[in-house]
């Protein structure tokens, strides 16, 4: 039974192989997309994932990169980590040695994928979450922490807090409510020295996964009497969140939430709750960017769209699907420049443009990006590259951007990533390599 | 015709009693061991190691580990996650805070604590059973991954609670590639299944039965129901935390306590159901069941849609897969109840019969 089951796969896998390895040929470049589309955050997948390959789209459309098409499978991960690996293994026999980065989006996932990405040397882009103290290339050199850390942001909303109080936040009190996970937990260290910095007192409220009860949180909420609540939520925890701020009175305008909590799948469905809360973000919302306007002209005009509810083109978390789209795609064209163009590139060519990625201003406004990713100048020693964000304000009807960029506290954030990452280095027996000469 | 006993004599209690009376069983076993370790290095993808073999054989060991608490013991438990986790939060932290440990000890070591904290979340069981029991297993259950957040000493501090497993070796070699790890695994599992299944035909696994099958029958005859209930968790918690551990360091080599929630019990229960309850062939045949007949579906569903041109998005595979999958475990229930290792052992005893049955 078992042996003819396991023959039975063999022949299944095989046949699907075969088919997968015409995607490989010359003039091509293969994205492994691992995405979820069902489970409990298929919603925000839906859009994330849907951005993302319509960009893909876009640019085949207008003639790929230097001709080089880009193709693409997705793999359903449910957000679950077995599944991702499983998906991965799948995905980077049919890639071959010609692998576009890797967008697992989901902190878990990206853990498991650092060890096997650095060894199948493919790039793993954890932008906006994952492993954050990635941002050291020297033991990293496989894995871009890029735009942002959960830290970074963190610190840049004290900052934010900070500047709301006359440049003081001694003898305030800030609740970091958070998703019970890696998500939730990394950013706790920046802020615990925050406090230590500025003079608040941080509380500290967990709250388990899924995150759909939350009274006991809240009570403590109403008990301590915070002047702010940080927020790190993701999915069906952010609406929960926001309706139960409402039922104990506290102010939505003093709520702050992460970039996974600051989307329209959180605020449309808490109503009425949701008017005043603010969240971090580096992409903007609304179809007034340029690129996004031109997707919905070429690739929905022409029927190729992946959104099947388009009412989701220009949300948060579609437009931020095609700033993932946006960075792959430029780290492909900047590895070409260096390695040949019009012609499929390796990931450790990938991995190296990826490293060396300058997109200033003018880029992103060439390419009709702007307000879409902040200006972003990666290194071996810094693979995160910007660590800026905006705050937005959702005004019951749309989210609307309420500061410029904040940077995050890098002289506070940064050693610590060093110093974590080193650490790892000594656990796994990795030997840095040394920046200096990566160049 | 071929699978007859006609013609085998057993001279010796030794030949009475070993695990395979049929030379054709032990001959197809061989085959089989040796097609595991020799044969499958020799053509198998890294694909098929790190997502398919690897994770089968080690479900299938924390499947076994249930299956001597739940199958031969008759306790439900619904915290095998939950020791699994111990075991590899237990491997991670003997490897960190033990200088120079060998990995091997490392892992028994972890199976012995997962084997303490099921004795611990055992004692319930000497005062209730069934679905009560269940539910109080259900507590270790969220008790031990409450734990392993709360704690940040049990994570080496880790500003994300996710631990990294170290890299593993053995007397100078590392085992770093698919391959190995797969050798490894298969090599800790064909041991431990051994051991399990001689401990299932010892005193101790007929006491195991004995309590099962009725309690107070069983403490008549002079079983005494404390040790043997709770022996019973120690084994099974044991192979759990084995399982946990090879879990975290040769599968997906960073883990954090959130992983090993409710679900995954569930799984793991559902290997032993479908599988066969009380068998061990019943872990392994559970464990693919469970595990490979997604990723089967995942891998055939999309490209037979395409090739007959239905108009299918991953995600509509996505739930296909879930509900072919739910109609196939209440297909075999209702065939079946007994599960997958009782229609392996109907089919051996027709083969006996075949092609003259009476």
């Amino acid at each position: 039974m078992k042996r003819i089951a396991l023959a039975v796969a063999a022949a299944a896998t095989l046949a699907v192989g075969s088919i997968g390895t015409a995607h490989a040929q010359a003039k091509e470049q293969f994205f492994p997309i691992l995405s979820y589309r069902v489970g409990p955050y298929g919603a925000n997948g839906q859009s994330l994932f849907g951005g993302m390959i319509d960009y893909l789209q876009y640019v085949n459309m207008k003639g790929g990169v230097n001709g080089v098409m880009m193709t693409w499978e997705e793999c359903e991960t449910e957000y679950n980590n077995a599944k991702g690996v499983e998906c991965y293994e799948r995905l980077k026999g049919k890639a071959g040695a010609n692998s576009a980065p890797v967008f697992p989006l989901s902190t878990g996932i990206s853990y498991a994928l650092i060890d096997k990405s650095a060894a199948d040397k493919i790039p793993l882009a954890m932008v906006g979450y994952g492993r954050t103290d990635a941002v050291d290339g020297s033991v990293f050199p496989f894995a871009f922490t890029m735009v942002g850390t959960y830290q970074m942001q963190a610190t840049a909303i004290v900052k934010y807090l900070k500047d709301q109080n006359k440049g003081s936040l001694a003898g305030k009190k800030i609740a970091y409510m958070y998703h019970d996970s890696a998500y939730g937990k990394e950013p706790i260290v920046a802020l615990e020295a925050e406090a230590r910095v500025n003079k608040f007192e941080l509380v500290q409220i967990p709250v388990a996964h899924p995150g759909n009860e939350q009274g006991a949180q809240w009570l403590k909420v109403r008990q301590e009497r915070p002047d702010y609540v940080i927020f790190w939520g993701w999915g069906v925890m952010n609406q929960t969140a926001l309706k139960a701020a409402q039922k104990v009175g506290f102010p939505r305008e003093k709520m702050i939430g992460s970039w996974w909590a600051g989307s329209e799948e959180d605020t449309v469905p808490a109503g009425d709750a949701a008017k005043g809360y603010m969240s971090a973000t580096w992409n903007v919302a609304g179809k007034d960017v340029p690129l996004v306007a031109d997707i919905e002209k070429v690739v929905y005009g022409a029927g190729k769209g992946n959104l099947s509810d388009k009412s989701k083109l220009g949300s948060i978390l579609y437009n931020r699907g095609v700033s993932y789209g946006v960075l792959a795609v430029e780290a492909i064209r900047k590895a070409q420049e260096k390695y040949g163009k019009g012609k499929t590139m390796s990931g450790e060519q990938i991995a190296w443009a990826m490293e060396n990625l300058d997109l200033n201003d003018a880029k992103l406004k060439a390419l009709g990006a702007t307000g879409l990713l902040p200006p972003i100048k990666t290194s071996c020693e810094d693979h995160e590259g910007s660590g800026k964000i905006k705050l937005q304000q959702w005004d019951g009807t749309k989210w609307v951007v309420k500061t410029d960029w904040i940077d995050g506290n890098r002289q506070l954030v940064h050693p610590l990533f060093k110093a974590s990452a080193a650490q790892f280095a000594k656990d796994k027996g990795i030997t840095p390599r040394d920046c200096k000469k990566a160049m | 015709m071929l699978y007859r006993e006609a013609g085998q004599f057993k001279a010796s209690f030794a030949e009475d009693m070993q695990i395979f009376p049929i030379r054709q069983d032990r001959i197809a076993i061989g085959l089989l061991l040796a097609f595991a370790f020799f044969g499958i290095p020799l053509f198998a993808s890294e694909y098929w190691f790190s997502a398919i073999l690897i994770p089968f054989l080690i479900f299938a060991l924390a499947a076994l580990g249930l299956n001597i608490l739940t199958g031969y013991c008759g306790q439900l438990s619904l915290g095998t996650a939950a020791f699994m986790a111990v075991g590899a939060y237990a491997a991670y932290n003997f490897q960190l805070r033990v200088e120079g440990i060998p990995i091997l000890v490392s892992f028994v070591l972890a199976g012995f604590t997962a084997a303490a904290v099921g004795v611990l979340f055992g004692l319930p069981s000497l005062r209730i059973k069934g679905f009560y029991l269940a539910v109080a297993t259900l507590a270790a259950q969220f008790f031990i991954v409450w734990v392993l957040t709360k704690f940040p000493w049990l994570s080496n501090n880790s500003s994300s609670g996710v631990i990294s497993a170290q890299k593993i070796q053995i007397l100078g070699f590392s085992f770093d590639t698919p391959v190995s790890k797969y050798l490894l695994v298969l090599g800790i599992v064909v041991v431990m299944a051994l051991a399990a299944k001689n401990l299932a035909r010892s005193g101790t696994g007929r006491a195991w039965m004995a309590v099962r099958d009725m309690d107070v029958a069983a403490q008549v005859i002079g079983i005494p129901l404390m040790h043997t209930k709770l022996t019973a968790f120690a084994v099974s918690s044991f192979y759990c935390g084995v399982a946990g551990a090879l879990y975290a360091f040769c599968y997906l080599g960073s883990v954090e306590p959130d992983g090993f929630n409710l679900d995954l019990s569930f799984r793991i229960l559902f290997m032993v159901i479908i599988g066969g309850v009380g068998t061990v062939l019943g872990s392994f045949l559970g464990a693919a069941f469970i595990l490979l007949l997604p990723i089967f579906l995942d891998n055939t569903l999309l490209p037979t849609a395409h090739a007959l041109g239905l108009p299918f998005s991953n995600a509509t595979v996505s739930h296909i897969q879930f509900m072919v999958f739910g109609a196939l475990i209440m297909f075999f229930l209702i065939v079946e109840p007994h599960g997958l290792a009782r229609l392996w052992q109907i089919t051996k005893e027709k083969l006996r019969l075949w092609p003259f049955p009476h």
